[in-house]
């Protein structure tokens, strides 16, 4: 019989840095503090840290990171490729490790100085000669370089199709800055975002203006993985781990899956949906409360329908009856997301699916949350999440 | 000073026939020798019958605009703004990502017929665009 992940593992400690525009010191330092501060929350010593998992992307080493927080002997390390879609891929390692025994307590870390180092926004270069960079190439020479150009493809193709216009776009963003406000860590803290100020902004990548993009931001995200019966003795309320996957498609690009017969949807996504439904013996109406990723305002529309909230084309409608927002049916990114809280490239919306669960979020809303659904980067190979009480 | 230039493709064993053939003023398609199955962008194994073997078929140029954006920020140095990029469907029935030139980004629209013409830089370096086909 093969090993279900499903309440095997649970998120014990979530640990994070300050979110900023310029950090002031080493990516290796956010990610010590933050796996400090995540060790912290759960009320265990980082002595005890025998695994490891990040993205290829992040710039510290793992020994790095052990010698610097003082962890203990590692037994399990490991990274996950594609930029935010390596976010609940951490988790998805972690829980596997625990499930089978080959660690007892896993830290999945990213940090970055996103903004004053090395910015994802800035895109990609002509320098090395891998398959991957073949892969840009068919982009480099036509100006396709950032990530605003591949998505604005896909969401122009989409928003054509089902009449979803720039203020629906606009209401994406607005739900998620208003949930900001009020939420200390937040570049959107205490800043609210209009209707107008939305339409009236500049035009990036058409049809996506500059409140459709995420933050770019300089900090560290640290989340505590261990066994969900360990979890229940230390000093928070577990958020366990119904289930976690990890999915990429036939037709499978990085940014770019230009060339499947149609393109209004989120293959990757659905298998995702489909995954981590099964695992955890759940489906959308179980769902309480999300932290759907967003690098784009327009990946959340097309989401609802892959997680099956919506029916293909009315996942618009979802948003135009404010079911994203606080009292809705399913409030979503409620510590403003990448949008509006900080671009730690997914990890930190894991952390606001664990307050969901613990209801500690600063957007928690009235209702009780039983489940949260937590997703990975769009338009690359991505997975998906669902954490539950106890 | 030499004018700013666009970042030119890394040439590999996957994809420098393509530019080749671009340099030679032709839009390639790469066809399976063992299927016969068109594909792009250009891979070294079929994923339909596993063939290392193939070759290239001269794209007619013809298609139809399948999605579009139009760039206007950043700026990178080397590209001319606002920049109309397409997806087009070749009548051939594969699709590749180029740019809409010749024209407006009001002009451009989904389901129109374009054309390919070779765009040559000032440093000699030739690149596949498309222009709205001519009303026939
Ligand atoms: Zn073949």
């Amino acid at each position: 019989m093969p090993i279900s992940l499903k309440n095997e593992a649970a998120i014990a400690g979530i640990g994070m840095t300050e979110f900023s525009k310029n950090s002031g010191r080493s990516e290796l330092q956010l990610a010590a503090e933050s796996i400090k501060a995540a060790c912290d929350d759960a009320g265990i010593s980082p002595s005890e840290i025998d695994g490891l998992v990040s993205y290829t992307l992040d710039s510290t080493d793992e020994i790095e990171v052990a010698r610097a927080v003082g962890a203990n002997d590692l037994t399990m390390f490991s990274r996950i490729n594609y930029g935010g879609g390596a976010a609940v891929g951490t988790i998805h390692q972690a829980a596997m490790a625990i499930a089978t025994g080959q660690a007892t307590t896993v830290v999945c870390w990213r940090a970055m100085n996103g903004r004053s180092g090395k910015r994802m926004g800035q895109g990609v270069s002509g320098d090395v000669t891998s398959s991957d960079l073949v892969h840009w190439s068919w982009y480099m020479p036509y100006g396709m370089l950032v990530p605003g150009s591949w998505i604005s493809m896909i969401a122009n193709k989409y928003m054509n199709e089902y009449g979803v216009t720039r203020e629906d776009l606009g209401r994406v963003a607005i739900s998620q800055r208003n949930y900001a406000l009020n939420n200390p860590r937040a570049y959107g803290y205490g800043k609210p975002l209009t209707m107008e100020e939305y339409m009236d902004s500049k035009m990036i990548a058409s049809p996506l203006c500059l409140y459709d993009f995420c933050q770019e931001t300089d900090g560290g995200c640290a989340i505590l993985v261990t066994s969900a019966e360990r979890a229940r003795d230390l000093k928070q309320k577990p958020a366990v781990i119904r289930g976690v996957c990890q999915a990429s498609t036939r037709g499978q690009e990085q940014m770019t899956s230009y060339y499947r017969e149609e393109l209004m949807s989120l293959p990757e996504m659905e298998l995702a949906a489909d995954l981590v439904y099964k695992q955890a013996g759940l489906g959308p109406d179980d769902i309480d409360a999300a932290c759907l990723y967003d690098a784009f305002t327009s990946e959340i529309i097309m989401q609802l329908e892959s997680f099956g909230f919506a029916k293909r084309g009315e996942g618009v409608d979802m948003v135009r009856d404010g079911a994203l927002d606080i009292d809705g049916r399913l409030p979503n990114n409620t510590h403003g997301g990448l949008i509006s809280e900080a671009y730690i490239h997914g990890m930190n919306n894991i952390a606001e699916g664990v307050r969901l669960v613990r209801g500690d979020s600063t957007g928690q809303p009235s209702k009780n949350v039983e489940h949260v659904l937590v997703s990975s980067g769009v338009g690359v190979p991505t997975g998906a999440l669902i954490l539950g009480q106890g | 000073m030499s004018q700013p230039a666009r970042i030119k493709p890394p040439m590999g064993h996957d994809n420098a026939w393509w530019w080749e053939m671009a340099a030679d003023d032709k839009l390639g398609i790469q066809r399976c020798s063992g299927c016969q199955t068109l594909r792009h962008p250009p891979r070294p194994m079929c994923g339909d019958c596993r063939s290392t073997e193939w070759d290239a078929v001269e794209a007619s140029g013809k298609g139809t605009i399948c999605s579009y954006t139009v760039l206007t920020h950043p700026q990178f140095p080397g590209y001319e703004y606002p920049l109309i990029i397409i997806l087009v469907d070749l009548e051939e029935g594969t699709r590749l990502t180029s740019q809409l030139v010749g024209c407006e980004p009001e002009e451009a629209d989904f389901g129109l017929a374009v054309e390919m013409v070779i765009q040559e830089d000032p440093d000699g370096f030739k690149l596949p665009v498309f222009k709205l086909a001519e009303a026939s």
